[in-house]
């Protein structure tokens, strides 16, 4: 687990949600919550300092506190074990990438709403910009490079997670920049809840946003993986490459 | 490079397979549902982001931006920041004023059009919250951006200026004090001057006016720059998370004076970009004129809340729309008046965008006359442009959601309005009101399809029990039938536009010694799955395997032609010159055939891959073998090059114009407010389909933000000017949750535009899907006499369109009833309709 190393175990969401109904019904004036990747950007770019309408000169910015002394952490990623000394306020995702070169996990915004840099932290999927690279220290990180092995990364496919290969055979992606989060939050999904109805793959992945497939597809990978996952025969998809297409979806052409 | 390898080394190889020259094509490549050859590299984690790479000794540069939204620049003093470890270098506006140029607008729409100057870094005055004031270069990404800290800026607030009519009114605040006026320009259709004629003659005059709400396009990646100089040579590599990295080098050796033959742009791998990433941004010319500067690379990362800051915005306009008819419900002519906001500056498209519009609110209706003008006008808020459907959104939601007041108005059922009024199939080409020549379409086809799919009529009879029983939950039924001009563009049209390039698309193919092939295209992917649709059309043409296909994009060395991806233009402009460039390849290979089987070239047939000499089916050659003796070049036809490559560019002569019907039903909950979708279904025509799931998937996906306008997106300002949108917590991009299931469905009436009949598909869920979901809104509420929400309908709006000022439900002034009919001419009694709803709508696979 993650390992608290200076104060009370912080607790990490998983998955990383939000209410996001609560807040349609509401509007957006009871949005809550402010991450860690959230303040550390705030401070320049968001809503905080834009604001705040100064009239006459603008006050100097309080200077932030240098950095901290370099803090030692250890953990495994996707297989391998990594020992580096950090800054306390480095966040894990910029530990993943910047640090280690893991950049299958890409980040989608600075307030932990988005869900693209979702990584399984010791089986669990957490948004790895709302934690720190210290907090994680101690544990078991999998990320979308080791979710199915070094065979999967050569281009084996039949060696893919079932998730990662329901994605494909149903279109469950595009542009690709959700997706390494979406699959993650997917697996720790499926292992909470091994079958799901649609409703609850819609809202056990509200937590991950994604702007190109209106998330239709990505349901229908889901359920298609939960039931490899089940052992049961999954629904081959909607694609058809052995021969040419017969239109089988709803209300095939006129 | 393949010249270089050596002719018997290759036939060694494919002596050990000799399957390699002579697999045999399968046939049916249009039209089948390939896997995305995309997808093994983004599943894995394998991808090649801009904000992935990194270089030796790369810098990371942070942009300080504005708090204000309109200031003067009274000092910007960067000294401070220079004094932090790992600092290298910092800039204010007025250090790189010399050499940063001006960001430019390529479309000026008029010649009086007011086109202010736009810096990279503002330089005396900021004009909207996020505007760019100094840049900090450090050894990594957190000291950059603290030492944005230290920098100390002192500004001088000047007033805001948020509403276009306020802007517009004598003696406002100005955003460009020495422009003299917030107005950017004034477009008027040609030809409009019929309409008062025409409205004098009508029984009915119906106007309204609607708000398009600004929207963040916000693709999942934000954007991102890395500049590789090689500065002792003035050479530069430019990544950058864009859709045009063509356009963008031709750009920014305007902007930056640097030879464009020095400047090669990258776009790598691109999480979506919705128009978001059609323009020359600030942040890729500073880059690039940093490391010139510093002669180090540069990397830039954006955040999401300066996403939401410094990218550009879609849509905000408002409409005011006036329609005239006779008693019986014919359409006799359409006025429309527009304001649209521009923004602090005009970004590379900007006032174009209404003007991609200002055709197409006609639509699929047959009238008289028609009026348009539209008036571009300044405010203190970001740039906006190109976002998903770029003007054909805003004026098919003013078309629709009008045609259904004039039914309301008339008393009909909308659906038999939109009969009455629509292009019969059998009217094609039609030349429209706006001056277009629609190329073809079906409107019945699809919108018969639709309502069986949706039980039209079913819906209606539970919308009249419901009304009639007050319940509490009240039904609403929404229809769009939409029709879009995509293809961008023939380049005569945009000339006659102004717009300052051509719509042509550029393809080149080269068939390789072992028959594999090489396809470069000029349009740029960013999730749209152009490799594979590409490989496709390529293995259809020169009946080569799918596998065999290699497709190469996005980098203006290896396809130095382009004219990028935007506007539903990729297949209909570059898949049809990657046709054309298989077309030259064959010709070419037919002479060598020909040579080859020693056969005159005119018995030489092509087909399947394979070319034989007519009447002896035994002497044949594949494609494959007359590659590889092509590049051993021993026995080639006199004075033939010994390459069997082809370019092409492709000007369309037309657009092309995909259709469809959707139809939304809602739940609105009387007392919360709540809209819930309950059922959308919509059968789109997008000519011919080359992949059925990945169009399947435009479509969804469009569905997705078209809804997402009508119900939960909106970027608010405040009266400070302030974005109060500013990240996604307030900013409601949908999640899986907050969408319905789409029961989707395809007619397919091919183009005449062009020689695969294919329509474009990027757009036209998002076009389409707005009216239909306000359109059920507001039928929903149409007892209570409500005949427009506001964008996005949330609880709070819908909640006050029904209840009075003392929080109580207001009483239905009388009950709203349609025919119940949609097939029929005249409405009547419902089921007049013969089709089974079980039967219709079991296909969704719910």
């Amino acid at each position: 687990m993650i390992k608290d190393l200076a104060g009370p175990e912080i607790i990490v969401p998983s998955p990383a949600g939000r209410d996001h109904r609560a807040q349609l019904i509401a509007g957006p004036s009871v949005a809550t919550g402010r991450s860690v990747i959230g303040s550390w950007c705030d401070a320049r770019h968001g809503p905080d300092q834009v604001r705040a309408t100064p009239a006459g000169p603008a006050p100097v910015l309080r200077r932030r506190t240098p950095e901290g002394p370099m803090t030692r952490v250890r953990m495994k990623v996707d297989g391998v074990l990594y020992e580096d000394d950090v800054e306390a306020r480095r966040l894990l995702v910029h530990h993943l990438r910047d640090g280690l070169g893991r950049v299958g996990t890409p980040i989608g915004c600075d307030t932990s709403n988005c869900g693209a840099c979702t990584v399984l932290i010791d089986g669990d999927s957490v948004k790895s910009c709302s934690v720190l690279a210290v907090q994680a220290d101690g544990a078991e990180i999998t990320t979308i490079q080791g979710l199915a092995g070094d065979d999967a990364t050569r281009g084996d496919m039949g060696a893919w997670h079932p998730v990662q290969k329901a994605f494909q055979a149903h279109h469950g992606l595009q542009c690709g920049y959700c997706t390494p989060g979406m699959v993650l939050a997917a697996v720790d999904l499926l292992k909470r809840n091994p079958k799901p109805t649609e409703s609850e793959v819609r809202h056990g992945l509200e937590g991950n946003l994604c702007r190109c497939t209106g998330y239709q597809n990505i349901v229908k990978s889901v359920l298609s993986a939960a039931a490899e996952l089940r052992g049961e025969s999954p629904d081959p998809g909607s694609f058809r490459d052995a021969e040419p297409a017969t239109d089988e979806r709803a209300g095939a052409s006129a | 490079m393949t010249e270089q390898l050596d002719a018997g080394m290759v036939a060694g190889e494919i002596a050990e397979n000799p399957d390699a020259l002579s697999k045999p094509y399968a046939g049916g490549e249009l039209g089948r549902g390939r896997r995305r050859k995309e997808d093994a590299k983004l599943l894995t984690g394998q991808t090649n982001w801009t904000d992935n790479i990194t270089l030796p000794g790369l810098l990371h540069m942070a942009v300080l931006r504005s708090p204000m939204a309109h200031a003067k620049i009274v000092s910007v003093d960067v000294s401070a920041a220079l004094e932090l470890p790992g600092v290298i270098a910092a800039y204010s506006g007025a250090d790189l004023a010399d050499e940063d140029g001006a960001l430019p607008c390529a479309w000026p729409v008029t010649a009086e059009m007011v086109h202010p100057d736009h810096k990279p870094l503002a330089v005396d005055e900021v004009r909207h919250v996020g505007d760019g004031v100094a840049v900090v270069v450090a050894r990594d990404r957190y000291a950059a951006t603290d030492a944005l800290e230290a920098i100390a800026v002192e500004y001088e607030q000047l007033p805001a200026v948020l509403d276009m009519e306020a802007a517009l009114a004598d003696g406002a605040p100005l955003v460009h004090s020495d422009k003299g006026t917030n107005r950017c320009f004034d477009w008027p259709f040609a030809g409009g001057a019929e309409y008062e004629a025409t409205k004098a003659k009508a029984d009915v005059v119906v106007t309204r006016r609607f708000v398009q709400q600004r929207l963040l396009p916000s693709a999942m990646e934000p954007r991102g720059v890395v500049v590789a100089p090689i500065a002792a040579a003035d050479e530069y590599t430019v990544y950058s998370a864009t859709q045009i990295p063509h356009i963008l080098r031709v750009m920014l050796a305007l902007v930056t004076g640097i030879g464009e033959h020095k400047i090669r742009v990258i776009a790598p791998d691109v999480g979506g970009g919705f128009g978001s990433k059609l323009n020359v941004y600030a942040e890729e010319v500073l880059c690039l004129v940093v490391a010139r500067r510093l002669g180090r690379p540069v990397k830039w990362t954006e955040s999401r809340s300066e996403n939401y800051q410094a990218t550009i915005h879609g849509r905000d306009q408002i409409q005011d729309i006036e329609v005239c008819a006779t008693r019986e419900g014919k359409l006799l002519g359409l006025k429309v008046e527009l304001l649209a906001d521009m923004g602090a500056y005009l970004q590379l498209v900007t006032p174009g965008i209404p003007l991609l519009g200002a055709f197409m609110f006609p639509a699929i209706y047959k009238m008289d006359s028609y009026s348009f003008h539209c008036t571009g006008v300044f405010t203190t808020k970001t740039p906006t442009d190109a976002y998903r459907g770029a003007g054909r959104p805003e004026a098919t939601y003013a078309i629709e959601r009008i045609m259904d007041e004039l039914a309301a108005e008339l008393g009909r059922d909308p659906m038999d309005l939109r009969r009455q009024n629509w292009i019969g199939h059998e009217e094609f080409p039609y030349d429209t009101v706006a001056g277009l020549s629609y190329d073809s379409g079906n409107y019945e086809a699809a919108t018969d399809q639709a309502v069986q799919m949706f039980d039209y009529d079913g819906l209606r009879a539970e919308q009249q029990a419901r009304r009639d029983r007050k319940d509490v939950v009240q039904l609403g039924i929404g229809i769009s039938t939409f029709t879009e001009m995509c293809g961008l563009a023939p380049s005569r049209v945009l000339g006659s536009l102004s717009y300052g390039a051509g719509g042509w698309e550029a393809a080149s193919i080269r068939m390789l010694p072992t028959g594999k092939v090489e396809v470069t295209s000029g349009a740029t992917p960013h999730g749209q799955g152009h490799h594979t649709t590409w490989s496709q059309i390529v293995a259809d043409s020169l009946g080569v395997p799918f596998e065999d296909v290699e497709v190469v994009t996005g980098d203006t060395d290896s396809s130095p032609k382009g004219m990028d991806t935007y506007g539903s233009r990729s297949l209909v402009v570059g898949g049809v010159a990657i046709h054309k460039a298989a077309d030259k390849v064959i010709e070419k290979a037919r002479r060598i055939a020909a040579h080859l089987l020693e056969a005159a070239e005119g018995d030489v047939e092509f087909a399947g891959g394979s070319f034989s000499v007519k009447g002896s089916p035994e002497a044949k050659t594949t494609i494959q073998e007359v590659a590889l003796a092509t590049f051993a070049a021993h026995n080639l036809p006199d004075g033939m090059e010994p390459t069997l490559d082809s370019d092409c560019v492709y000007d369309p002569e037309n657009f092309s114009f995909p259709h469809g019907t959707h139809l939304c039903a809602v739940e609105i909950d009387t007392e919360t407010g709540f809209t819930t979708i309950r059922k959308y279904v919509c059968v789109d025509d997008v000519g011919r389909v080359i992949n059925p799931v990945i169009v399947e998937g435009q479509v969804h996906g469009g569905l997705a933000q078209g809804i997402a306008q009508a119900l939960y997106e909106e970027a608010v300002y405040d009266d400070a000017g302030n974005l109060t949108t500013g990240s996604m917590v307030d900013y409601l991009v949908p999640t899986a949750a907050d969408l319905p299931h789409f029961d989707t469905g395809r007619t397919e009436t091919p183009s005449t535009s062009n020689p695969l009949g294919v329509k474009g598909v990027g757009e036209a869920g998002c076009i389409a899907s707005t009216p239909a979901v306000m359109n059920a809104v507001v039928d929903a509420l149409r007892p209570w006499g409500v005949t427009e929400v506001p964008m996005p309908a949330t609880p709070e709006k819908v909640w006050r369109a029904i209840h009075d000022d003392t929080g109580t439900l207001r009483d239905p002034g009388g009950t709203v009833a349609y025919g119940g009919a949609s097939t029929g001419a005249t409405g009547g009694a419902a089921g007049s309709a013969s089709t089974d709803p079980t039967d219709a709508t079991s296909g969704g696979a719910r």
